[in-house]
């Protein structure tokens, strides 16, 4: 990223060396979203973190300072561990699959000519089923006696599975239907990407003698890593946060069998809207919102390199 | 630069586009309600007209919302100091709702304690709280046997069950099971998630002798041998006689399988008596809760929604809102909600009314009233969370009842724990 | 929906070497897009014949229906509100749209392409407000709302939603992609600041815009605790607020869940046929030539 250009400070406030120019435009350009962002985000998240150290039941107007006594509730309570486990295997598992997955449907998508407009559709069509739908339709799938899954095992000879009713099995089967609702989001995300690259590139490196995996490896990949970077940081912090699939899922025995699929923000929701304990719904967001981040910071440090032209 | 002002001119009237404001009347009342279709018809259509016909100068605002969101719904707008003026909350959220300031007591004068406890189904005493009266339903519910007739009939048996062990019986002759051994029809359509945990908790439990908390409802005490009998008597249903499945329907859903004739039997509350007569078209049936023997002791689970006055009621809308409270919880009301939803009136009086008493659907239910118990939840969602985790233990885990119900215990009394230790530290 | 007789034989710009004649992967990715479009697309039919099923077959293990209906769509439209719910989520979802792909691509314009101090602290600044879950932001927007008396009313149900951290994000990273070349010579041009965003760099991703512009209106019409939080009477109900009164007490009428679900994405597939062109058709790189 250079910038250099003494041309362009000619054109307007020569009394402004061009460096000075773009930032009071930047800042003017940034002045309603940052006004709206630190009202409407940021401020509710510090009283969120406000509420984290009182004893807060929602209903009732006191508030008493407790200290860190919501987080110590955390510690001890086994559902905020396990919660806390599980949604570590939600992002483990989910986002390579989702990635690995959109990644090649997007590339295949770009090779076809014929019905592309029918297949992107038909693709992007699980992220536009709205979930209580969807959910309904995944636990017939799972469905331990007579979902279709089961049938196709035991036509050929394998053994029934539990799926949603086996705490080992649960999340995974829960984290198969995320994937596929995100895919089509994903491959949208993708399909942009590699529409974006110039095909100057992909020509200059024909004429190098760059064909197949070198072209994918040499090309796409560094070419597309803004996408990807996007993809990594967004998808887990959208995974961080699973709640609606999670709850539709397992809706009478919310985040089960056991605990098995229990999510952080499902187990916020719980404490705050249904048992009213918002100083410890507060806590353990506060723990959620730093994980998080450091998660976020990590990710960008180690996936954003600058694209190179 | 145009395009600079053509863009904060778009800006600008994006985010300034005009809200709707409420109007205001002399005396408005707000009463808030979950979606119930045929409740918020009757109201809208009758109620409603019909009080504002006597009271001139008072008008009812009615305000629903989607059922499963409802007790958030009411929760956000009390911790913005928003809210309606009469409340219809479930019996369980009350103690929650009162200990917080969130309702006032029913003024003495308009209720007293003694015509209440002469007029109302003897459970209504579990809303009171602190010796006083904080709300008042209209209708209550009780569980029964739905079975289906049909299958009853095909597999050969002469009534409906009356004890446990014809029960048992009766579920196993009506399974059905494929060449893997697979459930295709379940003899009774098991869900610890949906009304099974009640059945458990003051059912079971007591027809096996033990009392699942003490009198002053601080400590649990289901955790001796004779309720983990009584537990393991329901898991084996489920691991050893395989007469149904947990989650056997999609979502939990044990009473879209009986209406579809692949569950035999369910154990469910009143409230699904409008959905089963819907929706189900072979012959069905209900009896009151089986007992452990015959003449042993009987035992239900009460449930009621009740209408309270919020704190935020005052001046004369608390006097428009004791009005509307008086009139919804009124013989004559509980008369017209029983005919247009099919909820049993919460009068004493209604309730013993032969005609009722002898309908071959609403009649056990009534009779399970008469000795059905409301749980004193201090907190529903755990509490009921507590349970569920025991059975899926023993089913899933195989763990010991005993074990299971041990550690359930703990867990529940460290929440009840929790409840009293925090009201002790009120005034 | 597009579906072309046959590729141009010139390779343009969207056109990339994967256009060859006889490439062997093509049949290949037929096969593959068939067989997992298959799967992907499954539940969603399963939906669509649920949603044609009369009440009593709902629960049928059987796949196809018996008796299949329409009775179902019918008792959507005439015996519930769902016009004025499709209407409300309509307006909503338009208007938060609009909002969000300008803001956002000036946002990820500034925060890509214009150097100034302060850039990555507000960046990540942005994008830390994606990372507290919306479950517990709503009492304090409820909080705000009551108190500006924005409750039950269209600005209060999308005011949350009127820039988007997730399109803030994305748009930047797409923007980073953007040649400065391009840029300076705009410079060059004397084009203003605002100019070089609204006249270069913004046509550069439009596929990127498209996207964004999709997923607010899908993130919008979707939406479901804030708008429940927020709405009080029956009349402002948006789509997923009203299908929620399916779901009832008395157990989930699924036959209607299903019908509803059907309507209600009639216009995201339409708004996607729209889009899709843009994300598709990408850019022509004319400054590049040079």
């Amino acid at each position: 990223m250079a910038t250099q250009t003494t041309a362009a400070a000619r054109t307007a406030w020569p009394q402004l060396r061009l460096g000075q120019r773009q930032a009071l435009w930047a800042y003017a350009f940034l002045l309603v979203p940052l006004a709206f962002f630190l009202a409407i985000r940021i401020a509710p998240a510090l009283s969120s973190l406000y509420i984290s150290l009182h004893e807060w039941n929602i209903v009732s107007p006191d508030k008493p300072y407790v200290g860190l006594k919501n987080f110590g509730f955390l510690l001890e309570d086994p559902r905020f561990g396990r919660a806390a486990l599980n949604t570590i295997r939600y992002v483990l598992v989910g986002i390579p699959a989702q990635i690995l997955f959109g990644l090649a449907i997007a590339l295949l998508l770009q090779r076809i000519t014929r019905f592309r407009g029918l297949f992107r559709a038909l693709y992007f069509m699980p992220f536009i089923t709205p979930v209580v739908a969807a959910a309904w339709v995944w636990q017939w799938m799972y469905s331990q006696n007579f979902g279709p899954l089961n049938q196709i095992l035991v036509a050929l000879g394998l053994p029934a599975q539990q799926f949603l009713r086996s705490p080992g099995q649960a999340l995974y089967a829960v984290t198969a239907m995320v994937v596929w609702q995100y895919l089509g989001f994903q491959i949208v995300i993708f399909l942009a990407g590699l529409e974006a690259i110039p095909p100057v590139y992909y020509e200059a490196a024909q004429v190098d003698g760059a064909a197949g995996w070198r072209l994918f490896r040499h090309v796409t990949v560094p070419l597309l890593n803004p996408t990807l970077v996007f993809s990594i940081v967004y998808g887990t912090i959208v995974y961080l946060q699973l709640f609606t699939q999670v709850l539709n899922m397992t809706f009478l025995d919310q985040g089960g069998p056991l605990a098995s699929t229990l999510t952080v923000v499902l187990y916020v929701y719980q404490l705050g809207f249904q048992r009213f304990k918002m100083g410890e719904a507060a806590a353990a967001t506060a723990v959620l919102f730093a994980v998080i981040l450091v998660v976020t910071l990590v990710q960008m440090k180690i996936f954003s390199k600058p694209v190179e032209y | 630069m145009k395009s600079v002002w053509v863009a904060i001119l778009i800006a600008g009237l994006i985010l300034a586009i005009p809200g709707i404001g409420a109007s205001q009347q002399p005396v408005q009342i707000t009463y808030w309600q979950y979606f119930f279709a045929s409740k918020v018809s009757l109201i809208h259509k009758q109620l409603i007209p019909q009080f504002e016909a006597q009271n001139p100068g008072i008008k009812v605002v009615h305000e629903n919302f989607p059922y499963d969101a409802y007790n958030q719904k009411v929760a956000s707008a009390v911790s913005a100091g928003q809210g309606p003026d009469v409340v219809n909350l479930f019996y369980g959220w009350l103690p929650l709702y009162v200990s917080s300031g969130f309702l006032q007591p029913l003024p003495a004068d308009v209720f007293p304690a003694t015509a209440i406890e002469r007029d109302f189904v003897p459970m209504i005493k579990n809303s009171k709280y602190d010796g006083k009266y904080w709300a008042l339903p209209t209708a209550v519910r009780s569980l029964a046997l739905f079975y289906n007739d049909d299958m009853l009939r095909a597999a050969g048996i002469a009534r409906p069950p009356v004890t446990w062990e014809e029960f048992g019986t009766a579920a196993e002759k009506m399974t059905v099971r494929d060449a893997a051994g697979r459930i295709t029809t379940e003899g009774f359509g098991v869900a610890p998630d949906g009304q099974d945990h009640q059945l458990i908790r003051e059912v079971l439990f007591r027809q096996w002798g033990v009392a699942p908390y003490s009198a002053d409802g601080k400590r649990v005490t289901y955790n001796t041998q004779a309720g983990a009998d009584a537990l393991k008597w329901y898991t084996d249903l489920i691991t050893k006689a395989k007469i149904g499945a947990i989650g056997f329907f999609p979502g939990g859903d044990y009473r879209a399988g009986f209406i579809a004739g692949r569950a035999a039997m369910i154990v469910d509350g009143s409230f699904a008596i409008g959905s089963i007569r819907g929706g189900m078209k072979a012959n069905w049936g209900v009896v009151q809760l089986p007992r452990r023997t015959l003449g042993g002791e009987a035992a239900n689970f009460g449930s009621y929604w009740v209408h309270g006055l919020t704190a935020r009621a005052q001046g004369p809308r608390r006097d428009a809102a004791i009005k509307w409270l008086k009139f919804i919880t009124s013989e004559p009301v509980q008369q017209m909600w029983l005919q247009a939803v099919g909820e049993l009136p919460a009068s004493k009086k209604l309730i013993s009314d032969p005609r009722l008493t002898a309908d071959p659907v609403f009649g056990p239910f009534i009779a399970g009233l008469a000795y059905a118990r409301a749980t004193f939840f201090v907190d529903e969602t755990a509490q009921r969370q507590v349970l569920v985790d025991a059975v899926n233990e023993v089913v899933i885990n195989s763990k010991a009842p005993k074990q299971a119900l041990d550690e359930a215990a703990a867990k529940e009394q460290k929440i009840l724990d929790e409840f009293w230790l925090k009201k002790g530290k009120k005034p | 929906m597009e579906s072309r007789p046959l590729a141009l034989p010139s390779v343009g710009a969207r056109e990339g070497i994967s256009r060859r004649r006889h490439d062997p992967w093509v049949p290949l990715a037929y096969l593959i897009l068939t067989a997992g479009g298959i799967i992907v697309v499954f539940p969603f039919i399963w939906m669509l014949i649920t949603a044609m099923k009369p009440l009593n077959e709902v629960f049928d293990l059987r796949i196809l229906p018996a008796h299949p209906t329409l009775d179902n769509y019918a008792e959507v439209l005439t015996r519930t509100r769902f016009p004025r719910w499709f209407g409300n989520s309509l307006l909503v979802a338009v208007a938060t749209t609009l909002s969000v792909a300008f803001f956002d691509s000036l946002v990820g314009y500034t925060l890509a392409k214009l150097r100034f101090r302060g850039r990555d602290l507000i960046f990540v600044l942005i994008l830390a407000t994606l990372m507290i879950p919306t479950e517990m932001l709503v009492i304090p927007w409820y909080i705000l709302s009551s108190a500006r008396g924005w409750i039950n009313t269209y600005w209060g149900i999308m005011f949350p939603g009127m820039i988007s951290a997730f399109g803030i994000f994305l748009i930047r990273q797409f923007m980073s992609s953007v040649p400065d070349e391009l840029l300076d010579a705009g410079r060059i041009d004397g084009l203003s600041e605002f100019g070089l965003y609204w006249r270069i760099a913004l046509p550069q991703v439009k596929p990127a815009v498209a996207a964004l512009c999709i997923f607010t209106f899908l993130g919008n019409w979707n939406a479901f605790l804030w708008p429940l939080i927020v709405i009080q009477t029956a009349n402002m109900r948006t789509l997923p607020v009203g299908i929620a009164l399916f779901s009832g007490e008395a157990g989930s009428s699924f036959h209607l869940i299903m019908a509803s679900s059907a309507l209600a994405i009639l216009p995201v597939l339409l708004v996607f046929a729209l889009l899709q062109r843009q994300i598709i058709e990408g850019i022509v790189l004319t400054g590049l030539k040079s």
